[in-house]
């Protein structure tokens, strides 16, 4: 994918990292139930219960929350279970 | 206590569920079934083969429902892409987690759906066919799980059609006059909201 790529062009465009680390992103939503929300974190991510609200509460207060890092695809199947929760989630590399 | 999950000791929950409520559920779940559409299965394809890697779509569904069940995945929600750029790389790349994807979610998707619709059936025959009062409906530990991400997708799907996006959105609809032809299918989400949450309890490790 990034095999030609000269200087300037690196200097122009913020290219992303390739050993950056990718998130996954949860997104708030009315209509998720907040035990649910905690119930999904528990089971599929095997947080504890206080990590899990704690996400849950950031979800909800913020609006999103980091839910898990890794490769690029670790974080695709992660989207894809939260998907599959009915949870609206998202990946992007973490440029911080 | 009516209309509420209860743990069943072993594992499991049960929940009594009245004729009404029996036909609400299954409606709404056979409605989400024919939403999310056969699958590559049903799509006439002779050959397994072809069908297991036979590629899932590539653009966003069309219906706010199935936009919803099956949102992008390199799209941020609440960010608007700083560069054209980056907007392009997010729809592409969305585009290619779709395409290898959707149709595995759809599966499942489908099958926690059928779970509830075959669960509801079963039930109205033990209790003697429809019209006789429901029953006590009595899920095992992984019949739970697909009831409770089926409830979840059929409160998703009512709150798309309804156009609920925000919470101040599900504020107004509490609200409605009881003459708002949106009236059923509000209560109709606020009794599910109820059963899932009480399913969640009983499931919590």
């Amino acid at each position: 994918m990034e095999t030609e790529r000269t200087e300037s062009a690196e200097d122009t465009y913020a290219v992303p990292e390739p050993d950056v680390p990718w998130v996954t992103i949860v997104h708030n939503d009315p209509v998720n139930l907040m035990s649910y929300v905690t119930y999904v974190f528990q089971t599929y991510f095997g947080y504890s219960k206080d990590k899990a609200t704690k996400l849950m509460m950031d979800v909800h207060h913020k609006g999103r929350a980091v839910v898990s890092s890794g490769s690029r695809e670790e974080m695709e199947r992660d989207v894809q279970a939260m998907h599959g929760y009915g949870l609206w989630a998202t990946l992007q590399q973490d440029r911080r | 206590m009516p209309g509420t999950f209860e743990p069943l000791p072993g594992g499991g929950a049960s929940v009594a569920l009245d004729d009404v409520e029996i036909s609400i559920i299954r409606s709404l779940a056979a409605q989400l079934l024919e939403l999310i559409g056969p699958g590559p299965a049903e799509d006439a394809s002779a050959d397994p083969l072809a069908e297991l890697f036979a590629d899932g779509p590539s653009e966003p569904p069309s219906d706010p429902v199935l936009r919803r069940l099956f949102p992008d995945a390199y799209t941020d929600p609440a960010k608007f892409p700083d560069t054209a750029q980056q907007a392009e790389e997010a729809k592409a790349s969305s585009a290619e987690f779709r395409r290898y994807t959707e149709n595995d979610l759809r599966a499942g998707k489908r099958e926690d759906a059928l779970a509830v619709v075959r669960g509801l059936d079963e039930l109205t025959l033990e209790s003697g066919g429809a019209g006789t009062g429901g029953g006590v409906l009595r899920l095992t530990p992984e019949r739970s799980l697909r009831w409770l991400k089926a409830l979840n997708d059929i409160r998703l799907a009512i709150a798309a059609r309804l156009d609920i996006t925000d919470e101040e959105d599900s504020e107004i609809l509490y609200r409605l006059p009881d003459t708002d032809e949106r009236k059923p299918l509000v209560m109709a989400y606020l009794w599910l909201g109820g059963l899932q949450e009480s399913l969640v309890e009983t499931l919590m490790p």
